[in-house]
């Protein structure tokens, strides 16, 4: 920061307060360290406590006991503290079912991310820095798919793929898992930007094939690119309801966000049978912890993806 | 987003510089033949999952279903009925006004709060750029769960609230559901759109302030002249996003009745959920694939003119 700057901004800005003689012990605001305002903060803290409610209310909940739940307040904790309880209740209710969920879902996202972050950088790698005719046709199709809405889509997937006998497999959630044109955009943007030309046609003059030199010298280049496209994937397909609603009709196969809405429904339709609300909100806990983690241990990677694609939009 | 302005303007395109040497024809073959072999993975799954399902939904959209008799081939009649049928266009009303109303909400607060914690002024700003992303994570089953106990008048604070004070607030009442929908959603996609709008305002070359600050700009005349016109292309990519959004809800209305009753939330509530039914409970394919189509190309209009309008008033800058 440049000290002339610095000061002058300071001077513009603090016209109303009094000038500071003792300008040395005090901490010299700046255009990169600017005197932070009350207003601005609680005004972002009361956004802020908005978004982290639901989420406290699901923790103080996921305490409580059944008959807790339903007597007591909201966010006061119940008589008993029964979160232990309600996750051993959750692994163990119709036959430990939940763990079946959950594998389905580690199924699900991990291969479907892993693969669709292959085939994203695959494709864009060959878009960036090889020739075939069609390219224009194939990169307008793709990228006009981007604004097809999921769910207009899911329906006709599903027909087809009655058709072909496929559905109430983990195909029917697998396949369509695996394309991310979204993906397949940044990874080219990111290719483009990222591998230097010289380098690949440097490896081929070593020798190198074409598949060896994108394994080796290029995929270790777009790996924080492919960071981006993995969580990206790995949310979308963790937070899916739609397309394993109308695919799957065996709960051996369903991933936790339908397992868990089937759950929900089980104490409504039961009318005043079955109420098993505590285990609908401790799997519903269990479910989000993974994402959490995700979400807060890799977030610089969500910034570098989106100032990408904010960049070229 | 511009796509076709974006390929066409394109650096990527342009591949390798041996490309445009003079090559032997069976090199340029050989080379076509290796970019189609890496192209080819996701080519032919994207057919399978995009294309052919489109052109199959498109010709189950001729038949119809009927008890006796099977499919019968009826041409274009499952449109002529869908552009007649009020429970379709009930739901295509119902998003387009939650769209103009939550859609601005929404992207205000996330420009608001993306400016707010980009100009270093907010104390703790790290936690609470977090913290506002967080819900992002949460599927929208959990998210329409936590809402639906929180703010059920049975279970949940309102319920509480009522017996404090007396009242009879229901925020799933019929008149009220759709707010509380508002509520959900704008509570799982600010975070993420505010991130969008912060990462582009972390692309502004920070040089750019200290000019600002030498010629004496106030606060306000930064974030008018420099902040605001930084956010224009993602605030064109954001509105887009959220309106193919909004305009498929279909997760919160599919949940709702399980855990509320009497929230109005019927089968044709929003184009979607009026599809799954016909489809699903009402064994009407043709009619659903007509229905889903005709969405698709109304959500695809209307992001289309977004797009235009939002390049228009960009270059008039």
């Amino acid at each position: 920061m440049h000290p002339i700057s610095s000061r002058r901004a300071e001077a513009g800005k603090a016209s109303g307060t009094p000038t500071r003689h003792s300008g040395r012990a005090r901490r010299l605001y700046t255009v990169g360290n600017p005197r932070k305002s009350t207003t601005l903060t609680v005004m972002t803290a009361l956004f802020t406590l908005y978004c982290l409610l639901p989420l406290v209310w699901l923790v103080i909940n996921a305490t409580k006991s059944q008959a807790d739940f339903v007597s007591s307040f909201g966010l006061a904790p119940g008589r008993e503290f029964a979160l232990w309880d309600n996750i051993v209740e959750v692994f163990g209710y119709q036959d430990g079912i939940f763990s079946r969920w959950l594998l389905n879902t580690v199924l699900y996202v991990v291969v479907g991310a892993t693969v669709s972050t292959f085939l994203a950088a695959l494709g864009g790698y060959a878009l960036a820095k090889l020739d075939f005719t069609g390219k224009r046709v194939f990169l307008f199709v793709v990228l006009g798919s981007i604004s097809v809405p999921g769910i207009a889509l899911a329906i006709p997937q599903f027909l087809l793929f009655a058709q072909l006998g496929m559905t109430n497999t983990p195909w029917a959630i697998l396949l369509p898992s695996f394309i991310n044109p979204f993906g397949l955009y940044l990874m080219w943007v990111f290719t483009a930007e990222a591998v230097p030309t010289g380098l690949l046609e440097a490896a081929k003059i070593d020798g190198a094939g074409e598949f060896r030199t994108f394994l080796q010298i290029a995929l270790p280049l777009l790996a924080p690119a492919g960071v981006t496209v993995l969580l990206f994937s790995f949310v979308s397909i963790w937070n899916n309801y739609f397309l394993p609603l109308i695919m799957l009709k065996d709960p051996a196969w369903y991933p936790l966000t339908v397992g868990i809405s089937q759950w929900n429904k089980l104490g409504s339709t039961a009318g005043n049978g079955a109420l098993i609300q505590n285990l609908v909100i401790t799997s519903s806990l269990l479910t989000i912890i993974p994402m959490v983690v995700a979400f807060l241990g890799l977030q610089r990677y969500w910034r570098s993806g989106l100032s990408l694609g904010a960049v070229k939009g | 987003m511009d796509l076709a302005r974006r390929f066409d303007a394109d650096p990527p395109a342009t591949a390798s510089p041996d490309a445009k040497r003079p090559q032997t024809a069976t090199r340029k073959h050989r080379r076509t033949r290796i970019a189609l072999a890496f192209i080819a993975p996701f080519g032919t799954l994207f057919a399978l999952v995009f294309i052919v399902p489109i052109l199959y939904a498109a010709y189950l959209s001729l038949f119809q279903q009927k008890l006796i008799g099977g499919d019968t081939f009826v041409g274009f009649a499952n449109y002529g009925k869908l552009f007649r049928d009020p429970q379709f266009w009930d739901g295509v009303g119902r998003v387009f006004r939650f769209t103009l109303i939550q859609v601005p909400i929404m992207l205000i607060f996330a420009m608001a709060l993306a400016l707010a914690l980009d100009g270093m002024r907010v104390h703790g700003a790290k936690f609470m750029r977090m913290t506002i992303f967080l819900p992002y994570a949460v599927p929208a089953i959990v998210s329409t769960l936590m809402w639906g106990f929180l703010l059920g008048v049975k279970y949940g604070l309102f319920g509480s609230l009522n017996d404090a004070l007396g009242t009879d607030l229901d925020p799933f009442a019929p008149g009220t559901t759709l707010i509380s929908i508002g509520l959900m959603v704008t509570w799982a996609f600010t975070g993420f759109n505010m991130l969008i709008f912060y990462a582009a305002l972390k692309a502004v070359p920070r040089e750019l302030y200290e000019a600002a600050a030498i010629d004496g700009a106030n606060e306000f005349q930064v974030v008018r002249a420099i902040k605001v016109p930084a956010l224009r292309g993602s605030l064109v990519v954001t509105t887009i996003f959220s309106i193919i959004g909004t305009f498929q809800m279909f997760n919160e209305p599919q949940i709702l009745p399980s855990m509320v009753a009497g929230s109005g939330v019927t089968t044709f509530y929003t184009p979607n959920l009026y599809a799954y039914h016909l489809a699903f409970t009402g064994s009407q394919q043709g009619y659903a694939a007509a229905l889903a189509l005709v969405m698709a190309a109304i959500t695809i209009a209307v992001a289309y003119a977004v797009q235009i309008r939002g390049l228009r008033n960009a270059s008039d800058q």
